[in-house]
């Protein structure tokens, strides 16, 4: 039971960590990226299908392969986010959503051209697909490629935003980019930055959410609202990467309850539907944004497109 | 002098529309073409670039096109199913449009509109399959949901300032997840239908709850068409939008809903109650998007699935595009949710061996994409018309 339950807590938790890392990225460089869950799915269904494709190829190859082509194909789609926000100005909450929904409609039509046999056109999106190389036995418990992943891209994640010159001048864009900019820093770049490093990270994390736990996946239900409880943890995380971590770990303890529901004897009494315990992290998020929302510490300058002239 | 602006102001958010919807239909036709070209390929029989053209024309572009006139060309509507469930599908799209281009106008995003278009569905069916009440009882009672379902992001926005965006968000899955908890009830709810694994069908149990049509006997044109599953409802859609333009435009209520819009401190020092006003106008939103689901599944056309229904209501989030599509404007949004239904009728018609339907999708979803950036085009074009930068109208505010 208890190998089960930090099973899928660790799963959920490095992949709900990995989006908020990203989401993190973006509006620590002033651009929100509401776009994650449609990001997430589009890493997803390319991870999915390179992964497919590189069936019988060394464990090694096959990971680190789909691995990094989900994240190019989440900062792929993460580059339409930032292009319309940062050179276009257009509204970032609303290219984002529209983003989102594109997302879930790209991802069916490539699905089902993907299940197509000899040319006529499958009429359901879901994949089937293998995780063996991906998940490995460690003292009993199931752990999956995605946690090394995780938290290597966390450490790096600190790194890069405190202790590089990157890190501080994608930060000053965030807070104030005019000051950032007038002594020399490259604001419209470290936006691209950001968002761009989001989008790789997000499309890792859609990756990470659907591939261990299931060997098959209907892109009918997107990625069922993962990105979004990763906008609550990056704020409940308050944009700042180790209390993120911690954030998608408390998070993931109220996802997992879902999976775990039936094999433990006191939950499986109460006889909940599963509904309920699917409820409880969104609901969760509410009590926390609730409880933090007097102390945000939200990057001044984000959501407001740059103009240069402007004081 | 004003009036000439406004109709400028007006025709550049036409043309810009306009211009959208055109790139939007454009790039399906082109994924239309790409998916013509891989099954022609895939055959290995030799073919010609005309094949692959017209095939994309043929069973694809011009059934997105014709929508609910695909099985009758062009010719004058008669008792055609696939019509009226078009008609059928614009009232609640309306709805969901009006619900979001209204918190657009009072700076709020409302991207619960699925939420609330969940809950409102509750609400209905809920009266109609449990409380065996008439029809409008039911509408009222979709009202009634979805504005309390709206009025709670709309609260934790006003008292504890979080972004509405993100609550409105976790109370659709909520909601989603709620109603699907009650309606199902594992198996044993009085409104699941366990034989059909959906909610009741409302013709057995509870046919004064179906929203009235024109009774058609078939004598006249008019009758043909709005027979069920197309009824009175999408004049009721209308009736509201014309209302919600005059709130907006002509009374003190909706003069302040809007200057709470344009800047939250200056209408608080203009005396504006403006945290009683971001509720009001998040329940009204919510409302607005409840109605839409009751004028919906009134009309008994399409019955809840609660094992199956685990994606929120794309009618939800269609009323982004749909809101966008008209600047959020009342009267704009009865066309866009025209154009709206009739591509997303035409998808599914495409063959199905050939073409995804969720290609009418991508082409909405495109439309949006454009609309994000293309109002701010609109407005800086308008301003240099003018010679004089003034604050663009429609610009929606944080």
């Amino acid at each position: 039971m208890i190998a089960l339950a930090l099973k899928f807590t660790l799963l959920y938790g490095m992949v709900l960590m990995l989006v908020a890392l990203g989401g993190m990225f973006s509006e620590r460089s002033g651009i929100i990226n509401i776009a994650l869950e449609g990001i997430m799915v589009i890493g997803a269904l390319i991870g999915v299908i390179i992964t497919r494709e590189l069936q019988g190829y060394a464990g090694f190859v096959q990971v680190s392969v789909s691995v990094l082509c989900a994240g190019l194909a989440g900062l792929a789609y993460a580059f339409l986010l930032a292009f319309a926000s940062i050179n276009l100005k257009a509204d970032q909450t609303i290219g984002g959503t529209a983003l989102n929904i594109l997302a879930t409609a790209i991802a069916m039509v490539i699905a089902k051209r993907v299940n197509s046999v000899g040319g006529k056109l499958s009429d359901s999106a879901r994949l089937k697909y293998s995780y063996d190389a991906f998940v490995y036995k460690i003292f009993g418990v199931t752990v999956n490629v995605f946690l090394f992943i995780g938290i290597a891209l966390l450490i790096i994640s600190y790194i890069v935003l405190y202790k590089t010159k990157l890190g501080l001048r994608l930060r000053a864009c965030g807070e104030h980019p005019q000051a950032a900019n007038s002594v020399g820093v490259n604001v419209l770049g470290m936006r691209y930055t950001g968002v761009l490093i989001s989008g790789f990270l997000g499309g890792i994390g859609g990756f990470a959410y659907i591939l261990p736990s299931i060997d098959t996946w209907d892109f009918k239900n997107g990625i069922a609202g993962m990105g979004f409880l990763a906008l609550a943890v990056m704020i409940f995380g308050q944009w700042h990467p180790i209390k993120i971590f911690l954030a998608a770990m408390f998070f993931s303890i109220f996802k997992s309850l879902a999976n775990i529901a039936d094999s433990v004897s006191f939950l499986a009494k109460l006889r909940w539907p599963k509904e309920i315990y699917n409820m409880m992290p969104f609901i969760a998020s509410i009590v926390v944004l609730t409880l933090t929302s007097g102390k945000s510490r939200a990057p001044k300058a984000e959501g407001i497109p740059y103009e240069k002239g402007q004081r | 002098m004003l009036n000439k602006r406004r109709f400028i102001q007006g025709l550049f958010t036409l043309v810009s529309a306009i211009i959208c919807v055109l790139i939007g239909l454009a790039l399906g036709f082109i994924i239309l073409v790409v998916f013509s070209w891989s099954s022609y390929s895939s055959k290995g029989v030799p073919y010609t670039v005309g094949q692959v053209f017209s095939t994309a024309w043929e069973q694809g572009f011009k059934r997105i096109l014709l929508g609910g006139f695909y099985n009758l060309g062009w010719k004058i509507p008669t008792r055609s199913l696939l019509l009226r469930s078009e008609i059928c599908r614009i009232a609640p799209l309306l709805m969901c449009g009006l619900s979001v281009g209204f918190a657009f106008k009072t700076g709020l995003f409302n991207i619960g509109a699925a939420g609330q278009y969940t809950l409102g569905a509750y609400g209905a069916l809920m009266c109609a399959l449990i409380l065996k009440l008439p029809w409008w009882a039911c509408l009222l009672a979709s009202v009634l949901f979805g504005a309390v379902w709206g009025a709670i992001p709309g609260f934790f926005k006003a008292y504890f300032n979080i972004n509405e965006v993100i609550t409105s968000i976790m109370f659709n899955w909520i909601g989603l997840y709620g109603v699907n908890t009650l309606m199902y009830g594992n198996g044993k709810s009085v409104m699941y239908n366990a034989n059909e694994s959906k909610v009741w069908k409302l013709v057995n149990k509870n046919a004064s709850a179906i929203i009235p049509d024109m009774k058609g006997d078939g004598s006249t044109l008019f009758n043909k068409v709005f027979t069920n599953p197309s009824t009175i409802a999408v004049f009721i859609a209308i009736a509201v939008a014309i209302v919600l333009y005059v709130v907006l435009n002509k009374t003190v209520f909706g003069y302040e809903l809007k200057a709470c819009g344009y800047s939250k401190t200056a209408a608080k020092y203009a005396g504006i109650n403006e945290k009683r006003n971001i509720i009001l106008a998040m329940a009204i939103a919510g409302a607005l998007a409840g109605l839409g689901a009751g004028l919906f599944y009134l009309t008994g056309t399409e019955q809840w699935n609660p094992q199956e229904n685990t994606a929120l209501p794309a009618m939800g989030f269609d009323g982004i595009s749909v809101a966008l599509l008209a600047s959020s404007n009342p009267i704009g949004t009865i066309f866009s949710a025209i154009f709206k239904a009739h591509i997303a009728t035409g998808g599914p018609k495409m063959e199905k061996t050939l073409f995804p339907s969720e290609i009418a999708d991508v082409i909405s979803g495109t439309i949006i994409y454009l609309c994000a950036f293309m109002l701010l085009f609109k407005n800086k074009l308008a301003a240099r018309v003018f010679r004089r930068s003034r604050k663009p109208e429609g610009e929606i505010k944080k």
